[in-house]
């Protein structure tokens, strides 16, 4: 506890038992480090990333052996796929147990080993201070990702005593992650894009994890290139600029995904060419030039070849590139690009997303899912932290909530973890005490971690749940329709839903169901006056609909589905 | 295409198994794989014999050199290297000759009344011939080392 005092580390989510002991009983006696009790180590890891993932700083949870470290893994796992800067401790049978199948024993380290940036086992109580110091510089620099530290139970007995000294600089002869990027490379980028007459950005969440977002800003506003981001990068640049094409991919814009495909230069940015982008690699954006800002090398050339790799973080190569763009400004020109505006321009009007949905009638008389997110957006007026779980209120969420700054948009992208919505919220309101934070979730998301609603009673938080209740496994069945012939195997549970009112007021919240789309816009006022109450809104919509657009598998990435009728191939 | 890969890792409990779990997690073919302590007593020196072309090798390198217990990756393959591999084999006597093995330069390493081992050394390559060419000699038992190799011009896998 001293060590994570002396890292900086005010607050840690975290559930006791056997193995931990002593790490709580330490706990208990120290004033400066806050400890929230979860109801289940998923939903500890989980806040924790949702703490780290919104204000920047790593996220602590601590847990027991056995079951305690395995619950933990989902989290962890999470953590893993979206590169966040989160700390696991978990408590470890007696260091003479290990290995002799001991009550509540498992090989914490071996389970966790492919889903952790790195791990340590605990062998000496006074290498507690260095281990620590050790795992919170290499969650938090180079490529971010959990780090794992397994403490034997007898290694934190208070009756064994060491000078204890927290190392001040750590050197780990093995792991130098580099910032700079090469000058030759950063010159040949800034060659081509120069000479760039279709270009367009495509950032992803590195450029949140490093801060690059003004950086990233700069350089469009200075070039005038038209951007696109990734599920994890939304925010990086403001959603409501004009030169803002939404986000691309799977469910990404008519306009991002058509850009993408016919450019003739992309410059990536702390973005890694993952298949929800780009489609069938083999007829991924054939002609254009790719130059490729990672500061993970295996990043780079991994799936898709790139002419100009740039290892680096996204911050100083931006600088860098911005840097020698002023000493070259007199080749900047904005006309050149004016055709190919013009061309994004012509793609948006024709199947740009309707983001005036929410004053239409529905036509079937349920409310749109999309109209509940535009709800949302006009109630919080765009300024609201989001933390979603994973299925189609998630796509909503990302296509119809413009995200104008980096960090407010909290969402399991590379594991897909459903459960992840409403602990990760937790996490960023304790970050963010007086914010407004938004879970959007839907009624199978928002069951597999329900239990938190109890820690938000406990603790007092005011988050709003804004459950897109259509009553099935959306995007299961919207594959299922797709591509199974409507066969809705497993995908339906309509006559066995709780009463989600109910069950909020049960666990001492206010709950607020709604039918109707009249009724839609008042509900979400009132559930945001309610500035200190937790409000679960539970808002029934039409469960026929689909997540538009949609790639079409094996394609590239122009063709898409529309609509349940058209596509443009 | 068949690779050879050198790397120094730190000489602790646990580095080994990120370097082979590593292998399953991504599905890269491990061949061979060689490990032992250097003559730093903190690092440890591993070899492997992999197969893939050349994007699979530099995936595969970037990705050991990501591990924090690596501290260091060669590629021997990117330039001039020797490779040597160890094989034993067992024989009843009477099932071979001696004449053979001297041809085959191998080595009788142990006798006695009933059997004999002998080694050979050589490339994996040699090897493969020299396996080929004892077949018909009915061997009892054979084992290899797997390959290691160490680079043949001035570059060094030391830190």
């Amino acid at each position: 506890m001293r060590s994570l005092h002396e890292e900086g580390v005010d607050i840690v989510f975290g559930y006791p038992g056997g193995a931990a002991l002593h790490i709580y009983d330490a706990i208990f006696n120290q004033q400066h480090i806050e400890h929230i009790l979860v109801r289940h180590e998923q939903g500890a890891v989980h806040a924790a990333d949702g703490y780290a993932r919104s204000s920047g700083k790593p996220g602590v949870a601590i847990v027991t052996s056995g079951p305690g470290a395995t619950n933990a893994i989902t989290g962890l796992a999470t953590a893993f796929m979206d590169s966040t800067p989160v700390v696991v401790i978990s408590g470890q049978v007696k260091s003479n147990l290990i290995g002799t199948d001991s009550f509540q024993e498992t090989d914490m380290i071996g389970i966790s080993r492919p889903i952790v940036k790195h791990s340590f086992l605990v062998q000496r109580a006074e290498d507690i201070p260095s281990i620590i110091k050790k795992a919170f510089h290499i969650a938090t620099t180079g490529r971010p990702g959990p780090v794992v530290i397994d403490v034997p139970k007898d290694l934190t007995d208070p009756e064994y005593k060491f000078d204890f000294d927290y190392p001040k600089d750590i050197d780990i002869r093995s792991y130098k992650p580099v910032k700079e990027g090469h000058f030759g490379q950063i010159k040949r980028a800034v060659k081509l894009l120069l000479g760039a007459k279709k270009p367009v950005i495509y950032s992803g969440g590195g450029v949140i994890q490093d801060d690059a977002s003004s950086e990233l800003t700069k350089l469009a506003t200075l070039l005038d290139f038209p951007v696109t981001n990734t599920l994890m990068g939304l925010g990086a640049y403001p959603g409501t600029d004009q030169k803002f094409l939404g986000m691309l991919g799977m469910h990404g814009t008519y306009e991002a995904n058509m850009a993408m495909h016919n450019c003739d230069l992309i410059l990536a940015v702390g973005a890694r060419f993952d298949d929800r982008i780009t489609n069938n690699p083999d007829k991924f954006s054939l002609s254009a030039k790719k130059i490729h800002i990672d500061v993970d090398p295996a990043s780079l050339s991994k799936i898709i070849d790139i002419d100009v790799p740039v290892v680096g973080s996204a911050k100083e190569c931006l600088d860098q590139i911005i840097e020698e763009l002023g000493v070259q400004s007199h080749k900047i020109d904005h006309d050149k690009l004016k055709p190919w505006h013009e061309e994004i321009g012509a793609w948006k009007e024709v199947h740009g997303l309707n983001h005036n949905l929410l004053d239409q009638k529905p036509t079937g008389g349920k409310i749109l899912p999309q109209q509940v997110i535009q709800s949302l957006y006009k109630e919080t007026k765009g300024e609201a932290f989001i933390t979603s779980d994973v299925g189609q209120h998630q796509m909503f969420a990302a296509q119809y909530y413009f995200f104008d700054k980096p960090r407010r948009w909290i969402n399991s992208g590379g594991l897909g973890t459903m459960g992840f919505g409403l602990p990760s919220a937790m996490g960023v309101q304790f970050a963010f005490p007086k914010s407004d934070v938004a879970c959007v979730t839907g009624e199978g998301s928002i069951q597999m971690c329900i239990q938190e609603l109890s820690t938000c009673l406990q603790y007092g938080l005011p988050i709003k749940i804004i459950n897109l209740n259509n009553a099935a496994l959306g995007m299961v069945k919207q594959w299922q329709d797709m591509n199974y012939g409507g066969r809705h195997s497993s995908s339906t549970y309509e006559d066995s839903l709780p009463d989600f009112v109910a069950l909020a007021e049960s666990y001492g919240h206010v709950g607020i169901k709604v039918k109707k789309h009249e009724d839609l816009e008042s509900a979400m006022k009132e559930c945001f006056a309610l500035k200190d109450k937790l409000v679960f809104l539970d808002v029934d919509v039409d469960p026929n609909e689909h997540v538009y657009p949609m790639l079409e598998a094996g394609m590239s990435m122009e063709d898409m589905h529309l609509s349940k009728d058209i596509k443009t191939w | 295409m068949k690779r050879t890969v050198a790397l120094l890792m730190e000489n602790q409990p646990g580095a080994l198994s990120r370097v082979v779990g590593l292998f399953s997690q991504r599905g890269y073919n491990i061949e061979s794989l060689i490990v032992a302590a250097t003559e730093d007593p903190s690092l440890s020196r591993l070899t492997m014999t992999t197969t893939g072309d050349q994007k699979v090798i530099e995936q595969i390198t970037k990705q050991l050199n990501k591990l924090i217990d690596v501290v260091k990756v060669l590629d021997l393959g990117e330039s001039d290297y020797v490779e040597r591999e160890l094989l034993l084999v067992k024989f009843l006597h009477g099932s071979i000759q001696t004449e053979v093995i001297k041809e085959l330069n191998g080595e009788i390493i142990f006798e006695n009344n009933e059997l004999f081992n002998i080694q050979f050394v050589g490339t994996s390559k040699e090897l493969d011939q020299v396996l080929k060419d004892l077949e018909s000699s009915n061997p009892l038992e054979i084992v290899r080392t797997g390959a290691f190799g160490i680079s043949s011009n001035l570059k060094t896998l030391t830190i």
